[in-house]
């Protein structure tokens, strides 16, 4: 393997060249620039962000941030929407996890009449917008009476995810060698052994990458908290930064320490984990 | 349904040990308790009650929600039911859903007697109990009552009122450059002629409003509407015995066009005409303040627009003018106003409703609305303990024997036309759009 | 209190998932028999099918059927609703509106995406520079319309009054004078279609610099002994062998870029001629009140995504084999 990469570095090395790196600082900086400005603008005294360009930025304050930190929506502050937040998007990852690990398991490794189409067919569920299930959801949770509690909101996340965590998780199944669980059936294990004992190990970049996907569509998402985690102890920070800005008209000050304060968490999980996300990622999308 | 689903169980172990906390905190505050009851005399006929919440959804937000939540304050520590209040910036569309999908909040405020007149065809409202009606009776006028009654029955009551004929101009500009307040829409085009003669873009316009952009087209085309055809024809109009599109309502556009596409009146320190469409409504008076425009039509609500330490007074830096009628023997004015319907009936929910509804909570709320912006039609509110200048006029307005009140027009069309078509059409109008091509749009999307 | 109260609730819903997949594997540890694989993949697969059939299948099924009934579902209208979209500009202009996001966004997107990992591959700040450009996707639709609403903010051009939106600024540096960039009708869905390319590409970016890297290396050095470089290395050999990537990262984002209705309703609320099928969707059901013609507008969504998933699935098959 060793030798492989360090061949396959001295290759690429002769491709390298000084114009290519440059160009490619030039669309990074390009890239960051929109959200520079904002971030600069966050930190602006309100008076001069409708006044200047975040470019001749001089003087600087924590005025913004402090005032959305300090901000009540409906009577209520941010940092209970932050804890939603949280109680909302934990169980929205882990459940369709597990759902799908054990689905794309049997999709992937278990032979049976009609598995193909299965696949097919959950696969091409995405084509449903989440938008014209929200009335009959609503209507099924309000009649189990979990209206007002988080498992609306738990369970949609949930169901939504299905199709591409499946999709994903089955491909990369797929793509591990044959012989592996060959070997262990040979050994008289059972699939439950299999799956827990042989894959469990060997699927963690494929579940980091999915579970960093996941996590950032449910804590990044406003649709489904609206309709289903709609009430003031429920709503997450999307619903509460989206009410922020209220009647103030155009309130950059505001709406820009909010956007950085909603973004915090997602940007620090994003990059600290980026490299499972690739890693997965790719497994899951080639090998098909 | 009746077992208890184990969350509810170990939710609500968890609140007792939170109550039991609570309490153990509040025990050395316990003398509160005693003043707790004090002032409760006027509260004592709508009972007392032990841990019971009520719902209220709306469409206000910050930093407006906050007076209303301390309104009610009293009521709660007097009868012990727990307000819930819950404002949305996305209420129009979410209240739907909600509605539709079954979990419908207890009450919700509306703005708009289209949509109340609309679910209750649905089947989802609760009729009002009879103390509600009493009290709706009791205090609002006969057209207000009609806004919330729905073949020959009370839904609801109205909450708060707003005066919408308002042009927001500066008096001390005004003074130093010799301007009068104009009496007649002649007058009015006379004072933006000459403020357009010295140079100056007389007129601030702004219509945007997020996925509602285009309303403030909808008030400018009624308050003229109303000015040149009269209250008769506007009501046809806004019922659709009249078409959309007629000679009455053509004239009112144009008449709307004059100033609003005219480009030596609009759009002083904000851009060209299309930069009405750009502009949120928020921000479109406050170039006034720079001196950028002089004239700003918008209703008594832009009060709470004002950046704080600018002083709204006859004399000061701000005020605002009844928009002018076409002569001096009529006097229509156009207004809104804010509705709370039930979609519960249970004993709280009735309680609350009714306290809604009446002259102490008109005057809690205005005494929890110091810095101003909200009145109501609700005949028991003491117009004398209003702060604001602008409140005081617009009660004053709104109570002048003269005035011949009419309400949006845009809010009581069904919600294809009123909160779809006409600000969609409205927003095309103004960057580019015919008049013909505009109302004829507009009469197309009419459900049949 | 309350957070304690809320942890307890997490805990709980995160023990009753727990519960239900404990629950299955120890069935399946039980199953044996000649027809125990069979019952095993249908155990493993209930959660999923029950779910899904519940939760997307019927309300599906349903909006088709309410496709065919009025605005307030009560009287059967045939087609009418179907007719009524292609017959009506507005209506025509949100499905144009539509094509050009669900065209341009994935192969914009793509395509930067390449040529990216492609230099990047070349370049000596490779980490540092993929971290940059992936960076977007950690950002919600919402938070990424504020920030480039911000880019295309307009002020008047007015003496005294500078510009602060970028764009703006950077017309006004280059002599032109500021433009309302949101209002303008076509140009303005384009602007809009910029904000998912710039979250997008760094995506496609990163899957595609990653399958340029599973290349086996003997194929590169092969292609170089025989003379092949530069353009001619990366259409003969990179690009062949990164196809089937390439497909999935268009569809993906084809995919949802058709449900995408943030943007839209965070930057101009769909007016000025840039609403789009899901967002008119919401408009019709819960604004005007016309709950057929919002079915039908889903339904056509759907019809809409079809190909991209049929096409998919066609890739995957042969790939699969």
């Amino acid at each position: 393997m060793q030798a492989i990469s360090e061949r396959s570095a001295t290759a690429r090395k002769r491709l390298s060249s000084p114009i290519a790196s440059l160009a490619t600082v030039v669309i990074a900086v390009l890239w960051s620039l929109p959200t520079a400005g904002l971030l600069v603008t966050s930190f602006r005294p309100q008076a001069d962000i409708q006044r200047t360009g975040w470019w001749t930025a001089t003087s600087f304050t924590l005025d913004n941030y402090r005032q959305v930190l300090e901000s009540q929506t409906s009577g209520r502050s941010l940092s209970q929407a932050f804890v939603n937040s949280v109680v909302i998007t934990l169980p929205s990852v882990l459940a369709p996890l597990a759902i799908a690990l054990i689905a794309a398991y049997a999709l992937a490794w278990i032979d049976f009449k009609g598995r193909d189409l299965l696949f097919v067919l959950i696969f091409a569920l995405q084509i449903v917008p989440i938008q014209v299930t929200l009335i009959p959801l609503l209507n099924l949770y309000v009649d189990a009476g979990l209206a007002g509690t988080y498992w609306p909101v738990w369970i949609s996340h949930t169901v939504y995810s299905l199709p591409l965590a499946i999709f994903l998780l089955h491909n990369f199944m797929r793509g591990l060698p044959k012989e592996l669980v060959e070997a262990a059936r040979v050994d008289g294990a059972g699939h439950v052994q299999i799956f827990l004992r042989v894959l469990a190990p060997l699927l963690v970049p494929a579940v980091a990458a999915f579970g960093i996907f996941q996590f950032l569509w449910v804590w990044n998402d406003l649709l489904v908290a609206l309709t289903f985690a709609n009430t003031p102890g429920t709503n997450p920070m999307t619903v509460a930064l989206a009410n922020l800005a209220g009647s103030r008209g155009s309130a950059w000050y505001l709406l820009s320490a909010a956007a950085f304060v909603s973004m915090l968490l997602p940007l620090i999980v994003f990059l600290s984990m980026q490299r499972f996300f690739v890693r997965g990622l790719l497994a899951g999308s080639v090998k098909g | 349904m009746r077992r208890t689903p184990p969350i509810r169980v170990l939710s609500r172990a968890l609140s007792i040990a939170a109550a039991t906390l609570l309490l153990a905190a509040c025990a050395d505050t316990a003398g509160d308790t005693a003043q707790g009851t004090a002032g409760c005399e006027a509260y004592q006929q709508y009972g007392t009650f032990k841990d019971k919440k009520v719902s209220l959804y709306s469409g206000i937000v910050a930093p407006e929600d906050e007076p209303h939540i301390n309104s009610y304050k009293n009521f709660e520590r007097c009868t012990g039911i727990q307000v819930e209040f819950q404002g949305e910036k996305e209420f129009d569309t979410q209240v739907q859903v909600r509605i539709k999908g079954g979990n419908p909040p207890d009450l919700a405020i509306f703005a708009q007697p289209g949509l109340v007149k609309q679910l209750v065809e649905t089947g989802k409202a609760v009729q009002a109990p009879d103390t509600v009606v009493a009290n709706v009776k009791k205090f609002w006028s006969e057209s207000w009552q009609g806004y919330v009654t729905v073949n020959g029955k009370v839904y609801g009551a109205p909450l708060g009122a707003n005066v919408k004929s308002f042009v927001w101009y500066s008096p001390k500009e005004f003074k130093a450059k010799g301007y009068t307040v104009p009496k007649t829409l002649d007058e009015l085009k006379t004072l933006s002629e000459k403020i357009a003669a010295g140079g100056q873009k007389p007129w601030c316009v702004g219509i945007g409003s997020g996925d509602a952009t285009g309303w403030p087209v909808t008030d400018w085309m009624e308050d003229m509407m109303l000015r040149l055809s009269g209250p008769k024809a506007y009501d046809d109009w806004v019922n659709h015995t009249i078409p959309f599109n007629g000679p009455e309502a053509t004239g009112a556009l144009d008449a709307v066009g004059e100033y609003l596409k005219n480009p030596a009146f609009v759009n002083g320190g904000l851009g060209d005409v299309k930069s009405v469409a750009s502009t949120q409504f928020q921000d479109a008076g406050l170039p006034i303040l720079q001196g950028q425009c002089s004239l700003h039509r918008q209703g008594s609500f832009y009060a709470q627009n004002w950046p704080k330490g600018v002083n709204v007074s006859p004399d000061g830096d701000i005020y605002a003018f009844y928009f002018p009628s076409k002569d001096d023997t009529s006097k229509p004015v156009l207004g809104g106003g804010e509705f709370v319907v039930a979609f519960s009936d249970r004993p709280e929910v009735k309680a609350f409703q009714t306290f809604l509804a009446s002259d102490t909570w008109a005057n809690e709320k205005v005494a929890s609305t110091p810095g101003g912006g909200w009145i109501s039609a609700n005949t028991g509110m003491d117009a004398s303990k209003l702060t604001n200048p602008i409140d005081k006029l617009s009660a004053q307005i709104l109570q002048d024997p003269k005035s011949v009140f009419r309400y949006d027009g845009s809010d009581q069309m069904p919600g294809a036309v009123g909160t779809n078509a006409f600000w969609k059409q409205g927003t095309n109008w103004v960057t580019g759009q015919s008049t013909k091509a505009t109302l004829d749009a507009i009469e197309a999307a009419w459900p049949k | 209190m309350e957070i304690a109260a809320k942890l307890g609730q997490l805990a709980l819903g995160l023990g009753a998932f727990a519960l239900v997949v404990t629950v299955i594997l120890l069935l399946a540890g039980r199953f044996n028999g000649p027809k125990a694989d069979r019952r095993l993949a249908w155990l493993f697969l209930a959660p999923t099918v029950l779910g899904l059939a519940v939760a997307v299948v019927y309300p599906a099924l349903r909006t088709v059927y309410e496709s065919l009934f009025d605005a307030h579902g009560a009287q059967f209208v045939g087609l009418d609703n179907y007719v009524s979209i292609f017959s009506s500009a507005e209506q025509l202009h949100v499905l144009r509106n539509t094509a050009i996001w669900v065209l341009l966004s994935p192969l914009a997107a793509t395509a930067i995406g390449l040529v990216y990992a492609v230099l990047v591959d070349r370049s000596r700040f490779e980490s540092f520079a993929k971290a940059l450009v992936f960076l977007p996707m950690a950002i919600s639709f919402v938070g990424a319309s504020i920030i480039w609403k911000f880019v295309y903010e307009y002020r008047p051009d007015l003496p005294g009054v500078s510009q602060i939106g970028l764009l703006n600024q950077i017309l006004v540096t280059l002599g032109g004078t500021p433009q309302q960039w949101l209002i303008n009708a076509p140009l303005n869905t384009l602007l809009l279609v910029v904000v998912m390319i710039w979250i997008q590409a760094g995506f496609a970016m990163t899957v595609l610099s990653a399958a340029i890297k599973e290349i086996p290396v003997e194929i590169i050095e092969s292609a170089q002994l025989d003379g092949v470089t530069g353009i001619g290395l990366f259409r003969n050999i990179t690009l062949p062998s990164i196809r089937p990537t390439i497909v999935v990262v268009l569809t993906t984002i084809a995919i949802w870029t058709l449900k995408v209705f943030d943007i839209v309703r965070t930057m101009t609320g769909g007016q000025f001629d840039t609403s789009v099928v899901a967002n008119e969707f919401y408009t019709q059901s819960f604004r005007s009140d016309n709950q057929g013609l919002g079915s039908t507008l889903a339904v056509l969504l759907f019809v809409l995504v079809l190909p991209v998933i049929l096409y998919n699935i066609r890739q995957l098959r042969r790939w699969g084999a």
